[in-house]
């Protein structure tokens, strides 16, 4: 964690580091590359993205690469979060609300810690996603270099990686959508950095609490 | 065949019949190997190269005749050579042209991302076509005959393309022409099946190899180089012939209902969020909300 204070002094809060923000937007792009090169060699239909991005065969070329790049990305996402994103017992409970959570009955929600457990399953998602993505990426990559006995880690991995890929499209578009339209005030988080207290307190009740608590004592 | 371009089927201002008409049976292209007159001699090793045009590749010493372990991206034409010991002590020398098999129901193409990378002629033929290909490699795990190969420095896949440029105009594969023993065919498929299935009971009466037949594997709908083995219950014994072919399952799921429960999967999730902001809208904080935590504890 960073050792920015988190309550700023023009009033409001301080969400995301700098830090954190660089690396949420390392993994986003790389993403979004990822994404759409992916989708142009999923599909025949879609397969003009890959000429739009400079040719099929650059596509084909860089998509690794990018791949590389993601998971940086999301190694220093762990480093950063994974104690945060633990699952706790508190978490079932707010499951048990989704219903109100999606329905915007917002005061019949249990508070939230620094991530809500929708967020923590993103992140995790995305992780063991991640890890099976580049793992059949790399034999995508190589296939020349897997030899005909070991056929069948090719013939695994033509099927594992589009499939790992659609749990993170669903989880993505999920995400996109929350942080975007959804969940007014969210964006400028990963943009800025901060947050209103109003905001603050309303989505990550626990979390905010917390801070005042600890600004509190350092006084 | 290449006749497709010169028959004719309407003449205008013409009185009585089309000359012509009708007279090819047949459009499907077929290789025949014959296995047991191959004597190994390779020269539709060398015919293969001098045709399309590449320099004999450094070979691969493992105690056989063989030129090297598998085709390569340069070298589409291979004989592979096994020594088999037979139940009754006898040695026997399995020869077998390895190329590709022009799969009436291709892997290669079925896995291949890009837009005309490989295409299919009527005749049977399948050819890739480099300029379109984008080195992703997907058809190598789609064939099932290992024939489709990486060329590294030009990142594009090379394959037999049954002399497509010479079929095209009315000539036979350069390996056919080649061959000394006549143990090499070409033609109508219909023809080649007539020819190997006469070769195999010949075998079977005259020869005693009881189990002699055709390979034309129905998995993949039939191929465009069939072969006629001394032993078709046992193919893998020659230089690790597939037994029963297929397009490897987990392509078939990939192509197949993957892509159809991908694509309503990411349609739906789409649609569902769009619906999901006309229903619920978003999640507004007022700001005079300051202390007052919405939640329940
Ligand atoms: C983690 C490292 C990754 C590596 C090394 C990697 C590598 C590859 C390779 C080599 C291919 C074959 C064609 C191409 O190069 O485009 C491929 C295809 C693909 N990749 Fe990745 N990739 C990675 C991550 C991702 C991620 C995060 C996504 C998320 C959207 C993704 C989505 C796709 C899709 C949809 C395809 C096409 C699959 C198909 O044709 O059905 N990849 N990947
Ligand atoms: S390597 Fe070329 S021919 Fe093979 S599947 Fe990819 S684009 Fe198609
Ligand atoms: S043998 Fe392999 S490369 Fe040849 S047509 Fe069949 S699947 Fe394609």
């Amino acid at each position: 964690m960073s050792s920015e204070p988190y309550l700023l002094p023009n009033g409001r809060v301080l969400r995301y580091s700098f830090r954190e923000r660089l690396v949420h937007w390392l993994a986003g792009v790389s993403y979004v590359y990822l994404l759409l090169t992916g989708l142009a060699f999923w599909s025949p239909w879609l397969f003009w993205i890959a000429v739009i991005l400079g040719g099929p065969t650059i596509s084909r070329e860089l998509h690794p690469w990018f791949g590389l790049v993601f998971v940086v990305g999301v190694s220093l996402m762990y480093s950063m979060w994974h104690r945060q994103m633990k699952e706790t017992p508190a978490d079932k409970a707010w499951w048990a609300s989704i219903g109100h959570y999606i329905r915007n009955e917002d005061d019949q929600i249990p508070s939230a810690d620094r991530f809500n457990p929708g967020q923590k399953l993103l992140f995790w998602g995305f992780f063991w996603n991640g890890i099976l993505l580049l793992l059949s990426g790399l034999i995508l990559w190589l296939p020349q270099h897997i030899s005909w006995n070991l056929r069948f880690l090719r013939l695994a991995a033509v099927f594992v990686h589009p499939v790992c890929a659609l749990a993170t499209i669903a989880l993505f578009i999920i995400h996109v959508y929350m942080g975007t339209a959804m969940e007014r005030g969210a964006f400028g988080s990963v943009i800025r950095g901060d947050v209103s207290r109003a905001w603050a307190n309303h989505h990550h009740h626990t979390w905010y609490e917390q801070l005042l608590r600890n600004s509190a004592e350092r006084k | 065949m290449s006749q497709a371009a010169t028959e004719l089927i309407r003449i205008s201002g013409h009185a009585g019949v089309v000359p012509g008409k009708g007279l090819n049976r047949e459009f499907q292209v077929c290789k025949l190997v014959d296995t047991t007159t191959c004597i190994g001699c390779k020269a539709c090793e060398v015919a293969c190269l001098e045709w399309n045009g590449y320099t004999f590749s450094e070979t691969t010493f493992d105690n056989t005749y063989q030129t090297m372990p598998e085709t390569a991206w340069n070298y589409w034409n291979l004989i592979k050579f096994n020594e088999h010991e037979r139940a009754d002590g006898t040695m026997m020398l399995l020869m077998r042209k390895d190329q590709c098999m022009h799969c009436a129901d291709p892997g290669c193409l079925a896995a291949c991302p890009a837009d005309a990378a490989i295409v299919q002629y009527a005749n049977g033929i399948v050819d890739f076509q480099e300029a379109n290909c984008i080195g992703c490699g997907y058809c190598m795990t789609g064939c099932p005959f290992n024939i489709p190969k990486f060329d590294p420095p030009s990142r594009k896949v090379f394959k037999c393309t049954l002399c497509n440029d010479r079929v095209s105009v009315g000539l036979e594969p350069a390996c056919i022409k080649a061959c000394p023993t006549g143990c090499l065919h070409f033609g109508t498929k219909s023809e080649m099946k007539e020819l190997a299935e006469t070769r195999a009971e010949q075998l079977r009466t005259n020869s005693g190899f009881q189990d002699a037949g055709v390979y034309d594997p129905a998995g993949v709908g039939g191929t465009h180089v069939i072969y006629v083995l001394h032993d078709a219950k046992n193919p893998e014994l020659y230089g690790g012939l597939p037994k029963d072919p297929t397009i490897p399952l987990s392509v078939r799921l990939w192509k197949g209902p993957l892509k159809w429960i991908g694509n309503f999967g990411i349609i739906f999730g789409a649609v569902g969020v769009f619906i999901h902001y006309l229903r619920f809208g978003p999640k507004v904080v007022k700001e005079d909300e300051q202390e007052s935590h919405g939640g329940t504890q």
